[in-house]
């Protein structure tokens, strides 16, 4: 063993420390196996994953950043004036909304991540360990659940210092926080199973925009829905995101809209009880 | 610990399969395929690319659903009773099974953790083996930036990190530079002596010759061949005697005593001086070969006829792939000789 590697070249080898096959005897012999992991102990591991791959490419955080900074900035001075007459006034109103909207968006990288993932060897290796067979996939899911926090933190920060004033006080933006994230964590099922559905990257984006451009526009997050013509209005009165954004624009303001707040958590539970099957089935076959 | 510890009371075969199938649209990518896997060895999956190789391991190790057949892992059954397999198996695929953004630390961290090990005992495990597979220096730096040959090592030491009964090598060195190759079959070694079963796929015939006890030669799907190497390497003959003579005016003659002597074909090299002949075809008698070979050599000089190179070998496994599967395509195995195909047929 230790004769395998004797550094004359610039062979790839040649470098490495010779394998001691003593050591690694030792190593395979005192191989005790432990119980193994509970369903949460294994998810919370590929959290762990999730959480040091954010560590090891802070650029990937730009989604959840850079891009809700923008979407305040932007909606706010642009619709201001004209919606609201100031957009001081607009920004009590489209901050909750457009905190819901960003993070509901930002949802559509756990898709792509799970396509970009997949095609790699290490989905087989986590595929052929006995563990809680959905760990892999909701371990992503906590990973995010972190990037939708530091989005939540970053836009309520930049509408604060816009001039955004919840009546709700800390508990009720917490509130609304949880409850969106809560939402997202379930909705995000979705995309893991379009992220195991589809061939590419690119396919999985393309598919999440269809569905996300209709779902967060055609709500109550920009304007009330009561100018809008009355087939509209059935459609963004029952739209996910309009429960949504309107409890989580009640809970930051003070209020409790507990009829939102159970059409949120309804439409959450309804997306995990269809979407996470169906993943699995996907991911079982893939 | 030994072995028979860590496999329970299961003593009968690490792996048995009965007719597996696996089609991937009109293609029957694995065609029917026997297999039983004495446990406590290395066994060689050889074959060219596309051979169905990668597909079987695949479903032993719980990734694929058969469509036909049975398959059973230290006698569970691999589709009903996956996560049983799951336990006891482990695989290093064709491309690195560790997770590139990690470093390598974080990665044996991430799969002590998924097989149970707390914390603490997680971060010694990974520290034990990154010592032991001389990777302690790269230990922090993420697997992207690792070479071929310690993305191998890496992936080793994931794979046998919980010490699996059964350890899968999907084509372990492809790709690799040849002293990286011997490091990766030293290792493999290391980790058989300890109890672990492989399955060791691979085209690469030396491979195959150099680790596996018992070798099943796969094509289109299906083992056209089965067997020790020596019982393979028989099945094609025990040997070739080649003979180079400094005339080559007396090939004609050379050529009429060695079929004598030989009792056997004997074939015209391109070289004007060279001779090749079969001996002791179909029969693993490598001493009769040998007798023979030496009684040929003594009539040839009786005959004055000067013999300038002789060589008696056993056929490399190559010889013996080109004359199962009748093709002399094979990326790895440039043919030796034009009778081979003969005798596929014969």
């Amino acid at each position: 063993m230790s004769t395998a590697t004797q550094p004359t070249g610039a062979t790839d080898g040649a470098d490495l420390a010779p394998v001691r096959a003593d050591s690694l005897a030792a190593i395979l012999v005192s191989g005790e196996r432990p119980p193994r992991p509970n369903a949460l102990q294994a998810s919370l591991t590929f959290g762990w994953r999730a959480v040091l791959k954010i560590k090891h490419v802070p650029e990937q955080l730009f989604d959840v950043t850079a891009f809700p900074i923008m979407l305040v900035l932007m909606y706010t001075y642009l619709f201001g004036g004209a919606l609201a007459g100031s957009p001081r006034e607009y920004i009590q109103y489209l901050l909750p909304g457009i905190l819901v909207m960003s993070v509901v968006m930002i949802t559509m990288y756990t898709g792509v991540s799970v396509n970009v993932d997949i095609a790699k060897g290490v989905f087989d290796r986590f595929r052929s360990l006995p563990i809680w067979r959905p760990s892999t996939l909701v371990g992503y899911l906590l990973g995010d659940a972190l990037r939708y926090t530091i989005a939540s933190v970053v836009m309520l920060t930049v509408g604060m210092v816009m001039g955004f004033r919840p009546d709700g006080g800390v508990q009720g933006v917490v509130a609304g926080v949880l409850l969106l994230i809560v939402f997202s964590f379930a909705f995000s099922w979705v995309w893991t199973m379009f992220g195991l559905l589809l061939r590419t990257e690119k396919s999985v984006m393309g598919v999440s925009m269809m569905i996300l451009f209709p779902l967060t526009f055609l709500s109550d997050i920009f304007v009330r829905p009561e100018t809008m013509p009355g087939w509209l209005q059935a459609f963004v009165n029952n739209n996910p995101v309009t429960h949504l954004a309107s409890a989580v624009r009640g809970l930051m303001d003070g209020s409790w809209p507990a009829a939102q707040i159970a059409w949120s958590l309804g439409w959450a539970g309804l997306l995990i009880v269809v979407f996470g099957p169906v993943t699995m089935r996907l991911y079982n076959r893939k | 610990m030994t072995s028979s510890n860590r496999t329970g009371r299961w003593t009968g075969p690490a792996i048995e399969t009965a007719g597996l199938v696996k089609t991937f649209g009109d293609t029957r990518a694995v065609d029917g395929v026997d297999l039983r896997i004495e446990a406590g060895t290395v066994y060689g999956l050889l074959g060219p690319n596309g051979a169905g190789k990668t597909t079987t391991v695949r479903m032993l190790a719980t990734l694929l659903r058969p469509d036909g057949g049975e398959a059973h892992v230290f006698g569970h059954d691999v589709v009903r009773e996956a996560d049983a397999v799951r336990a006891r198996v482990s695989l290093t695929g064709q491309y690195a099974s560790v997770d590139e953004d990690l470093t390598g630390t974080e990665n044996l961290v991430l799969l002590a953790r998924l097989t149970g090990h707390a914390k603490k005992a997680s971060y010694d495990r990974a520290a034990q083996l990154l010592d032991a597979f001389g990777l302690t220096e790269a230990a922090g730096r993420q697997v992207k930036n690792y070479s071929g040959g310690m993305r191998r090592r890496i992936d080793i030491a994931a794979s046998i990190l919980n010490t699996p009964d059964l350890l899968f090598l999907d084509e372990p060195t492809t790709g690799l530079d040849p002293r990286s190759r011997n490091q990766v079959w030293e290792i493999v070694r290391a980790v058989v002596a300890q109890g672990t079963t492989v399955l060791l796929t691979t085209q690469y015939l030396d491979e195959a010759d150099q680790l596996a006890a018992r070798i099943a030669v796969v094509d289109k799907g299906r083992v056209i061949a089965e067997g020790t190497k020596g019982e393979l390497k028989a099945s094609v003959g025990a040997g070739a005697v080649h003979v180079r003579l400094r005339d080559a005016d007396r090939r004609p003659d050379a050529e009429r005593l060695l079929r004598q002597a030989l009792g056997a074909d004997v074939q015209l090299e391109p070289d004007p001086v060279a001779l090749t002949a079969r001996v002791g075809n179909g029969s693993p008698d490598g001493a009769a070969a040998a007798e023979k070979a030496s009684r040929a050599l003594a009539e040839l000089a009786r005959a004055g006829i000067t013999v300038d190179d002789f060589s008696l070998g056993q056929p490399s496994l190559d010889e013996v792939f080109l004359a199962l599967t009748g093709t002399s395509d094979h990326p790895q195995s440039p043919p030796r000789g034009g009778t081979l195909k003969e005798e596929a047929t014969a």
